[in-house]
């Protein structure tokens, strides 16, 4: 990174996309105060915790989608409220958690929608344009279902036709907020590798919020544990997940065991009678 | 790879691009061509009866005195204010049912025409005003109406059903007012309302078509420059974010243009029932096209209010009739037909 941080920046940031002392706050109901998050460039981040934690929140400030009410989440070291609404497009994409596929649009359509900030109402189509939507189709497999309408598509092919969406937008960043709810199990797992080889082939930079701790301790490079709008730990999962953290985070009596498949940490809560025991 | 998208992209090598949907494109063409066919037979009917050649030699220049004086002084300027009333009814009911992202979310169904009427039934019955404060009072009630729904239903920005629902209040308070008004009212006063009150194109001269023409040519090429930006808030408003949309000042431009379209258009006419219910409804099944279709809306609206008014002359004989009456009936009817078409074909 060639980018210097700003001299009135105290963190001495380096990475593309950070959250500097922001407080969250939906009308007066504030989720998460003083928060500060780095989001290490080329990673696969995910951020995990308990529900209300703030995780949804925290993504939803870091694509700029909801202002906190203090401090500032910063691209490229600018604070990114200021910055025009197509240049972030361009820079970082998010997939919300529900978005409406129109009647009747088509998958090729759909993921053409990806292309706005790329247009103008001068240059609405280009080759470029065709050419990217294409690239997109085929990096998610949805390729031969270019032509099919969104609405009969299954929930696991509709998931990965919005990832092409998303991709088409060709931002070097990518925020998924909670990508693999309501699928069932394969095809959390597909998406999931999807993301991963997104990641590892592309180099782009993946920021995901999950529900199952043992998808983000397989899938993440970097992991950030929420509890309560505060961190309570951050790194690679090997460095973090632990029992101790688990029980921090979750208030969960686990044990953390090596994943036999990846070695990663793999998280096993504690049967039930070992858990009532300890709590009389 | 074999592609069934309709649309198409015309390319320069400066580097323009432009994307049509053909069928779209077809179907605007057609809508266009009933609009201004349904003008030149609506001119040509009445009293005095007027070939359509005539009628199109006229408009040229090339007519009788008499039948310049018929054709452009009395006959034009209804047409006119018929087909701007249309297209901005059309435009209007498009926008507001795209913002609210609900087929109900339409201006009759919101209370803003209950709210021109409003307007105009204060000045008809309370003041026996002139047609010129007529057409002013029911400007102000639609707007202020319009004011006050977007007011109320403002929580952290817009939302569709919340909108809708809102609108819906409205509505019944107004109309509430409404019938109020017209109990108070003698029996002059309460037929002229009820004319007034079901939409009517009779009597429409120049000092109509001008503040019409020139508001619409302001707000269309307006709202069409946000209708790129409008197409992506289908897929809620965070999709439409996430792809660099200023959501809330799109939508806040679009509502304030689609007010104005539709409060103008119910003080020149009065509240024409269900044009902007049905046309962008209409115009939706017949492009087959996802996204707002407001041009398509436009110039169905349009079609359907000239193509009822010359109905309603042709069948029951000049005025006798009001349009409102006849777009109710057409428009209405029109949009059953293809729901229950379509049902069969397996589709929404």
């Amino acid at each position: 990174m060639s980018a210097v941080p700003e001299s009135d920046s105290k963190r001495s940031t380096v990475n593309r996309l950070s959250a500097e002392n922001v407080t969250l706050a939906y009308d007066r109901r504030v989720i998460a105060e003083q928060l500060s998050v780095e989001i290490p460039d080329n990673s696969f981040t995910v951020i995990v915790g308990p529900n209300a934690c703030g995780k949804s929140t925290l993504l939803r400030a870091l694509s700029r989608m909801l202002r906190p009410s203090e401090g500032r989440v910063l691209l490229d070291g600018q604070a990114i409220g200021s910055m025009p609404a197509k240049k972030v497009a361009r820079t970082l994409g998010l997939l919300p958690q529900s978005s409406v596929a129109p009647d009747g649009i088509t998958v090729a359509d759909l993921v053409g929608r990806g292309r706005y900030p790329h247009q103008g109402l001068l240059r609405q189509w280009s080759a470029q344009d065709e050419r990217v939507v294409r690239e997109s189709m085929r990096q998610t497999g949805v390729a031969e279902l270019a032509d099919r309408y969104v609405d009969e598509l299954s929930g696991g092919q509709r998931q990965r036709v919005w990832i092409a969406m998303a991709l088409a937008q060709q931002t070097p960043l990518l925020l998924l907020d909670e990508p693999t709810t309501y699928l069932d199990i394969q095809h959390q797992i597909d998406v999931l590798d999807l993301c991963a080889e997104l990641h590892e082939t592309q180099g782009r930079t993946l920021v995901a919020v999950l529900h199952d701790l043992n998808h983000a301790a397989r899938y993440a490079t970097h992991l950030i544990a929420l509890r309560g709008g505060e961190v309570i730990a951050e790194g690679a999962p090997n460095d973090i997940v632990t029992a101790e953290l688990v029980e921090a985070v979750f208030g969960l009596r686990c044990q953390v065991i090596a994943d036999p498949e990846t070695g990663t940490p793999l998280v096993v809560p504690a049967a039930r009678r070992a858990r009532v025991t300890a709590a009389s | 790879m074999k592609t069934r998208s309709r649309s198409r992209a015309l390319r320069t090598p400066g580097g323009l691009s432009l994307r049509l949907d053909l069928r779209a494109v077809v179907v605007v063409g057609l809508f266009l061509a009933t609009a201004l066919a349904a003008g030149v037979a609506l001119i040509g009917t009445g009293d005095a009866h007027i070939p359509a050649a005539d009628v199109l030699r006229t408009l040229a220049g090339n007519g009788t005195a008499y039948q310049d004086f018929i054709v452009n002084e009395l006959r034009l300027p209804r047409v006119l204010v018929g087909l701007l009333v249309g297209a901005s009814l059309g435009l209007g009911g498009a926008l507001f049912q795209a913002v609210s992202r609900n087929p109900l979310g339409s201006p009759d169904v919101l209370g803003l025409s209950q709210g021109s009427t409003a307007g105009a039934l204060v000045v008809i019955v309370l003041m026996s005003g002139s047609a010129t404060q007529v057409t002013a009072g029911a400007l102000i009630g639609g707007l202020v109406t319009g004011l006050a729904i977007y007011l109320l239903a403002w929580k952290q920005g817009v939302h569709g059903y919340r909108m809708v629902l809102v609108g819906i209040g409205v509505s019944a308070i107004v109309t509430a007012v409404n019938g109020y008004l017209l109990t108070k009212a003698d029996l002059v006063d309460a037929a002229r309302a009820v004319v007034w009150m079901t939409g009517s194109l009779g009597g429409r001269d120049w000092d109509q078509v001008w503040p019409l023409l020139t508001l619409c040519a302001v707000l269309v090429p307006l709202v069409l420059a946000h209708a790129r930006g409008l197409r992506m808030m289908e897929m809620g408003d965070d999709t439409a974010a996430a792809l660099g949309v200023r959501v809330q000042r799109v939508r806040l431009v679009l509502m304030v243009c689609a007010v104005l379209l539709t409060a103008a258009a119910t003080a020149a006419a009065g509240p024409v029932s269900f044009v902007a219910l049905t046309a962008p409804q209409l115009a939706r099944r017949l492009t087959r096209s996802p996204g707002p279709n407001l041009v398509p809306s436009l110039c169905m609206g349009a079609a359907l209010l000239v193509t009822a008014d010359w109905a309603s002359q042709r069948a029951f004989g000049a005025d006798q009739l009001p349009v409102g009456v006849v777009t109710g009936v057409l428009g209405g009817g029109y949009l059953l037909w293809l729901l229950v078409t379509e049902r069969r074909a397996g589709r929404i």
